[in-house]
């Protein structure tokens, strides 16, 4: 059972086209309902209703935002580079959809003509294809910004730029520490390493998940790190000149960059399509057989696939990826904006550093553990969770309280107190 | 009800807790998202309850035999202060008094509820209704026909529990 039917040519060219094909519509239609979700949830998070007309329960509300989307007239500003202007939406939106390729959804099918690897692309090079591509990503945003010829939009590119670069060195960063765990860089080989140790990443590597969040929560220009659009100082920065479906795929861009970037959490963090508390859902392609593990002497245990544990798995990297969904729409609503140079600052002068001083913590004690001989399994991860959760602790401790990021009441004190002694007209100087 | 000023107590430098104040604030979105305090009145399928005071567009009160009770007195042209109701009088063979033109423009008027205090034979009502969205500019003034025809209840002018709007 465990010996491994290779797909012909032929099969393999239509279940990629195939699987190239679902996991589009899939993203496409999770994109559309995202929209849906954002606005139910903040308005019951307000105390609202949201759109609840259009359909049962507003289900239908995306569609008919689709079509009106498409229907409206398109503007082009007299002044903008036409071309680029065109250019940008699309620009914005490729990166977006393609990451998701990389990204195995569930554990491999088998069908009669051999067995599917759920994920649309297995590509060696993995989680570097991600990091690429998604850095080209700012590429449409600045682009549109610029080719706009309208200052508000052409700040909200330069933000973009500078927060997306800043924010994508503690994002790789705190990948690093996942690939020192995992040892490669394709996120099958993840999946698996996360059920042969027995623990999620999100344990023993607690501090690089926090990094990961936040700087994907930076780099898919959400709030609180909403900079390049903010709604407040720049109309809607980068797309304040664009109309109809043009402004509608900036949306859909970003609402996929939410999506790949919770899938990627879910991949990395917490084990991917892999079920809790039960090894029968492990498999792994090794030497040319599937295995669910090795037992005492090394001998590698055999398994087959099956459809149940395909759609099992699905399930489960579908809730996974949906909780990470939902924790983005609930931080939007809940949390307020930073300013500025309080997003450069968090990016460059907290995670940078933290992120480089974590990446030596994990190797060097990954290194003690391997000199000490210690099997990669559940030993090995409960000591790195426990060194892992202190550093997180002392990391949050740092954090807190007005040692990093202080708010407006600090600025006025030391203002106050160093340059007017005697408070004015105003008379609100603090007392402490 | 009382206008309440909430005071906020700034804390002092160095002394807030911005994990504690986060995952406070998670907290609490998360308890509204999962139940909602339901404030919103869901209009076209949820009627709102109007106060019996409540001044709406107008109602002409109308005899058993489809005549209007109005005299065209001409008091209600008079005290509109919005100058919004035009009346032309006519008398028949016995001498009654009856209008011939009777059309009050809703666009000019201020819903006040003068009209129906001075009408000394109560001919001419606010209503409780607000629902007059129509097409067309034209058709907000309300001509004699129209008035008659409207059938929904009349305002009171005064609260049956607080008479002395205290």
């Amino acid at each position: 059972m465990g010996e491994m039917q290779e797909l012909s040519t032929f099969w393999f060219v239509t279940f990629g086209a195939v699987k190239v094909v679902a996991v589009f519509t899939v993203v496409m239609a999770v994109v559309a309902y995202m929209t849906l979700a954002e606005r139910r949830v903040s308005a019951f998070i307000q105390d609202r209703l949201g759109p609840n007309r259009v359909g049962p329960f507003g289900l239908l509300q995306p569609i008919a935002d689709g079509i009106k989307n498409i229907i409206k007239e398109e503007t082009m500003p007299g002044t903008a580079a036409k071309f680029y202007f065109v250019l940008g939406p699309a620009l914005a939106i490729m990166p977006a959809v393609v990451t998701f390729a990389v990204i195995p959804f569930a554990a491999p099918l088998p069908t009669p003509v051999g067995t599917v690897d759920m994920i649309v692309a297995d590509v060696p090079i993995g989680i570097l294809y991600i990091l690429a591509l998604s850095s080209l990503a700012v590429y449409g945003i600045v682009l549109s910004g610029w080719a706009s010829n309208n200052k508000y939009a052409f700040l909200g590119g330069l933000r973009a730029s500078a927060q997306m670069i800043s924010y994508e060195v503690a994002l790789g960063l705190s990948v690093i520490a996942v690939l020192l765990l995992a040892g490669n860089v394709t996120l099958t080989e993840m999946v698996w390493k996360q059920q042969q140790l027995g623990l999620w990443f999100v344990f023993p590597l607690s501090l690089a998940f926090i990094f990961f969040l936040i700087s994907a929560l930076a780099e898919t220009n959400r709030l609180p790190f909403d900079m390049p659009e903010a709604e407040s100082e720049l109309i809607t920065g980068y797309h304040t000149e664009y109309s109809a479906m043009k402004f509608s795929m900036f949306f859909i861009a970003e609402y996929a960059h939410v999506v790949t970037a919770s899938a990627l959490m879910a991949t990395l963090f917490f084990g991917g399509w892999d079920i809790p508390f039960w090894p029968g859902d492990d498999m792994f392609r090794h030497e040319g057989a599937w295995i669910r593990g090795f037992d005492e002497s090394g001998a590698p245990i055999p398994t087959s696939p099956s459809v149940l544990i395909t759609l099992l798995t699905l399930a489960a990297f579908s809730a996974k990826t949906g909780f990470f969904l939902l924790l983005y729409i609930w931080i939007r609503w809940t949390l307020p904006r930073f300013r500025y140079d309080q997003v450069m600052h968090l990016g460059w002068k907290v995670l940078l550093p933290a992120a480089l001083a974590y990446i030596m913590l994990i190797a060097g004690t990954m290194l003690v553990l391997d000199q000490l001989g210690v099997a990669y399994g559940m030993l090995y991860g409960l000591v790195l969770t426990a060194v892992s959760g202190v550093t997180t602790l002392a990391f949050l401790f740092f954090v807190d309280r007005d040692r990093v990021i202080s708010g407006a009441h600090r600025k006025r004190t030391t203002r106050a107190s160093a340059a007017r002694p005697a408070a004015g007209p105003a008379g609100r100087t603090t007392s402490s | 009800m009382a206008i309440s000023v909430k005071v906020m107590r700034r804390p002092e430098a160095g002394r807030t807790s911005y994990m504690r104040a986060t995952l406070k604030g998670m907290s609490l979105t998360f308890r509204h998202m999962i139940r909602p305090t339901k404030v919103t009145l869901e209009y076209p399928e949820e009627q709102p309850e109007l106060s019996p005071r409540w001044r709406g567009t107008h109602r002409m009160e109308v005899h058993a035999d489809g005549r209007p009770k109005c005299v065209a007195c001409g008091l209600c042209p008079t005290v509109c202060p919005a100058n919004c109701i035009r009346l032309v009088g006519g008398e028949d063979d016995q001498g009654n008094r009856y209008p011939i033109v009777y059309e009050i423009d809703e666009f000019r008027c201020i819903f006040c509820g003068m009209c129906q205090e001075v009408c000394p034979v109560e001919a001419i009502h606010v209503g409780q209704h607000f629902e007059n969205a129509e097409y067309g500019r034209e058709r907000f003034v309300y001509d004699l026909d129209r008035l008659m025809e409207q059938d929904h209840p009349v305002t009171l002018l005064w609260d049956p529990s607080d008479p002395r709007s205290e």
